[in-house]
């Protein structure tokens, strides 16, 4: 398989003034109350689990509803759908509520979340998918390297379509940019390195 | 604190605890299953609900098993704070 025969079908941002889905803003969140539960209402997420969530998990399952809508999961077999995510921070903020935490009585609930990947997870069990994933940390997101990355999925792993991008949570900043790539299903968007630093500049 | 008043601060802490958005203590039955049906809670849960015995009531579970009938309703959850409770009395 070329390439060129794999495409971005979607893409969302999240950040604390918007949530967009391609070129349109889906939703300016209000200033007042508290961010995640805003966007859960008004974003029709309807998923209790949400609330047990760190927030890089939050950030990570609201950025997946808004892309996978009208995404039809049944054209593929669970283990072709693959999620590789990237961030700078690690699990920094569920690492220091689960310190604080253990100065008292160590909450398994925070501790479950102190790795990053476990926002793949919680998608993946969301969706039921159950692919081959990955996460990585870096400095910055590093489109080069997602393309890569999920070129190498879907040519040797079986991967026909796969979540990639980056959620990153640190000091109250959010930031999510996800994309999501399909092979063979053409659109106009090839999936390169250059279209998703467009798809992230966009907004 | 009676029963009722007991059975009442449980269903008032485990929210909080657990992070059941959207549910009031009026919203659990005291006989109501707290995992699979019922209230749908997991392993983690379960851990949280160990962490809250010790931390609000001071009792800590002998044995992984007791938290099988313990952790039953809330009404079983209130039992069983009520007999310790009058175990350290006496």
């Amino acid at each position: 398989m070329e390439q060129q025969d794999i495409y971005i079908s979607g893409s969302v941002c999240i950040s604390r003034k918007e949530v967009r889905s391609g070129d349109a803003i889906v939703l300016e969140p209000g200033h007042d109350g508290d961010f995640f539960s805003d966007i859960y209402e008004k974003l029709d997420i309807n998923y209790p689990k949400f609330f047990k969530m760190d927030a890089l998990c939050k950030l990570g399952i609201a950025a997946a509803h808004v892309l996978l809508n009208g995404f039809d999961k049944s054209m593929y077999q669970p283990g072709e759908i693959g999620i590789v995510l990237s961030n700078r921070s690690g699990s920094i903020e569920a690492d220091i509520n689960y310190y604080e935490s253990s100065k008292t009585f160590p909450s398994p609930s925070l501790f479950v979340y102190t790795l990053p990947n476990i926002v793949i997870g919680e998608i993946s069990i969301r969706y039921g998918f159950k692919g081959e994933n990955a996460f990585f940390i870096s400095e910055e997101f590093d489109p080069e390297w997602t393309v890569f990355y999920v070129n190498n999925l879907m040519q040797h792993q079986g991967i026909k379509a796969c979540i990639c991008g980056w959620v990153d949570v640190e000091d109250g900043a959010l930031d999510a940019r996800f994309f999501l790539v399909e092979k063979g299903k053409e659109n106009g968007i090839n999936f390169t390195a250059d279209s998703l630093k467009q798809e992230c500049a966009a907004g | 604190m009676d029963k009722k008043e007991l059975i009442y601060q449980l269903k008032q802490q485990i929210i909080k605890q657990l992070n059941l958005a959207g549910k009031t203590p009026e919203d659990i039955r005291d006989d109501d299953p707290l995992f699979v049906e019922g209230l749908g809670l997991d392993s983690i849960d379960a851990l949280e609900l160990i962490v809250l015995l010790q931390q609000e009531y001071n009792i800590k579970l002998k044995s992984a098993e007791e938290g099988q009938t313990i952790f039953r309703s809330v009404a079983t959850m209130a039992d069983y704070i009520l007999e310790q409770q009058a175990g350290a009395a006496n």
